[in-house]
């Protein structure tokens, strides 16, 4: 298998809904494991999903999906599976018979069917309801039974739009893991999500997206450092913040440092935090007394603010 | 490659024609397609069971042309037209307002494996509908009459094959409206548009030249009606002009030419589908 084989790869892709931008020059290249798509509504999220899984077709680019394109469904969805943001569902059909009857397409006897029908409604947790009519699930189960039937045939590719939506703390938690799991598994998982704190913990990397550009991707440390206007911020826990802050404004790479709104500590900013570490610890040799040091600012939510900014759409 | 892939396609097409059928028969929204489809044989049946509750009957020679033109002038021109194009158009454009269409299109089908499976299902729906109404309707001609005179019409006289050509030419209408009806749900998002243009066309058949009345499905069909009504029942001839009926031979690969016509038009445009259920 070569390189491209085992990534999602978007090559110069464009996409217009008539005069209106969809997403444009996307170039991306998407490894295995967690990979979540940020950004406002109307940034562009669903029509790469769409795009990637054939439902829409570029205006220009080329995208390849483990080195299959889009346009051969017959080949793409024996290991893609899609769990679409449309809450909807055919008509007069059970959980069970919506996963089965969908599943008899991949051309596998009913039996087997079953057994993989069966499988997908015991890791969403369903089982009891599986055989009632969707029209009667709540929103939590009827989000349960489309992962369910996303998941069915154990695809190695599994592109989720807002899959937290309508879930309970717990199945949520139950649902991250078994993200998590699939992902460690060797799959890949393309997850969007408005919850940036949930983006935050379960993803290996982001693709941060605006007015349907890419802003910034890849793991969302080596994307905080990139945002060079914006100095890293670092929380500093100490007994005596005032005192390390009379020492830390003698350090050069410091722009900014406040007392922290507790008063347990010091919030520094710094344009090079590697050698602001190095010259912390040359404090601490000094005797200068430290409980914890950790970057107040390198996450997704943080990043998004300084890349799309605080009113990037309603998200 | 699948090296089988007749194989798979085929248990693909009996997976789609699984979940339609049931679909298309049971559905509420096409409750009117019954009510078109059975409302001959309810007014034939209305009518024998008078007849036989006052004992009398009927001459079955009129009878049978009576029932000939209410088949070419109602039957196949309004009723599973009408019926085509409420199930046909609204295979694809039915599941796009429903938001479920994706479901297929994020299945391992080809896209054309999916158009055949909707359009068989829509086939065999429709022809279920419309052939048990012919069914019901002739029924209803040979109830009252004496026995000996309905043995004599079918087995002596060319009534069998009469009956058969019947349920033949519904049978055909349906495949043949079926496949334009197919295509329209792809270029149109109102029913009512190509119904009409459709309709027109099919009433001015009459009127076109030669070659353009080929590109029709009720050139061929009215060919394969067993009983010409224009020469004959006066109340009709205002709508037709005399022309020599195609032979079968001829009126069945032509009609099967304009249906693969279609979908292939229909699979072109099912292959450059995409899924845009925002503007539907």
């Amino acid at each position: 298998m070569s390189g491209h084989e085992r990534e999602i790869v978007f090559e110069n892709v464009s996409k217009f809904y008539g005069e209106v931008l969809g997403v444009n020059r996307v170039n991306l290249t998407i490894p295995p494991g967690i990979t979540s798509l940020v950004g406002p509504n109307g940034s562009g999220k669903t029509t790469l999903m769409n795009l990637m899984t054939g439902l829409l077709q570029p205006s220009q680019g080329r995208i390849s999906v483990l080195g299959v394109a889009p346009d051969e469904p017959e080949r793409l969805f024996r290991f893609v599976g899609y769990c679409t943001q449309y809450d909807s569902f055919p008509r007069g059909t059970t959980g069970y018979e919506f996963v089965h009857s969908y599943l008899l397409l991949h051309g596998k006897t009913a039996k087997e069917c079953a057994e993989m029908a069966w499988h997908a409604i015991e890791r969403v947790r369903l089982t009891e309801a599986a055989h009632r009519k969707i029209a009667g699930y709540s929103k939590g189960m009827r989000q349960r039974i489309k992962l369910a039937q996303a998941i069915s045939h154990c695809p190695l590719v599994l592109v989720l739009d807002e899959p937290l939506n309508g879930l309970d703390p717990l199945v949520r938690a139950e649902t991250i893991a078994l993200f998590r799991g699939l992902a460690e598994e060797g799959q890949h998982v393309i997850i969007s999500s408005h919850i940036l704190h949930e983006v935050d913990a379960i993803s290996d990397q982001v693709i941060l997206l605006s007015n349907g550009y890419v802003v910034a991707e890849g793991q969302i440390h080596g994307v905080r450092t990139e945002v060079e206007e914006h100095p890293m911020q670092i929380l500093i826990r100490c007994p005596k913040p005032a005192l390390l802050a009379s020492r830390i404004f003698e350090l050069d790479t410091v722009v900014e440092a406040r007392v922290h709104n507790d008063g347990g500590g010091l919030l520094v900013r710094t344009r090079d935090p590697e050698r602001f570490y190095l010259l912390l610890n040359r404090l601490v040799v000094d005797g200068v007394d430290l409980e914890s040091v950790a970057p107040a600012d390198d996450d997704v939510h943080s990043v998004y603010e300084y890349l799309i900014g605080p009113d990037g759409g309603s998200i | 490659m699948n090296p089988r892939p007749w194989a798979l396609w085929r248990a693909q097409v009996a997976a789609i024609l699984r979940l339609e059928i049931r679909k298309t028969l049971l559905a509420r929204r096409g409750l009117w397609i019954y009510l078109l489809a059975f409302a001959p044989a309810v007014l034939l049946w209305i009518h024998a069971g008078l007849n036989l509750r006052d004992g009398r009957t009927c001459d079955l020679g009129r009878d049978s042309l009576i029932f000939a033109g209410m088949f070419q002038f109602f039957y196949l021109r309004l009723a599973i037209f009408f019926g085509c194009v409420g199930v046909f158009m609204n295979l694809f454009r039915g599941e796009m307002l429903q938001k479920s269409l994706h479901y297929y299109l994020l299945a391992p089908v080809r896209r054309e494996v999916l158009l055949v499976g909707k359009y068989l299902s829509g086939v065999i729906a429709t022809s279920v509908i419309f052939c048990s109404g012919t069914a019901l309707a002739l029924a209803a001609l040979f109830v009252h009459v004496p026995r000996a005179v309905t043995e004599q019409y079918l087995f002596q006289a060319g009534g069998l094959s009469h009956v058969l050509a019947y349920l033949g030419t519904a049978l055909l209408a349906c495949v043949g409206y079926g496949g334009v009806f197919l295509v329209m749900g792809f270029l149109f998002r109102n029913p009512i548009i190509p119904a009409a243009l459709v309709l027109v066309w099919e009433s001015m058949n009459p009127f076109l030249p030669s070659l353009l009345k080929k590109i029709s499905v009720i050139f061929y069909l009215q060919s394969l009606c067993p009983v010409p009504v224009s020469a004959r029942v006066g109340d009709f001839s205002f709508l037709t002009i005399l022309t020599t009926p195609t032979p079968a031979y001829l009126a069945v690969p032509g009609l099967l030419l304009v249906t693969l016509a279609g979908l292939l038009l229909a699979a072109r445009n099912v292959r450059r589908l995409e899924l845009n259920y925002g503007t539907e």
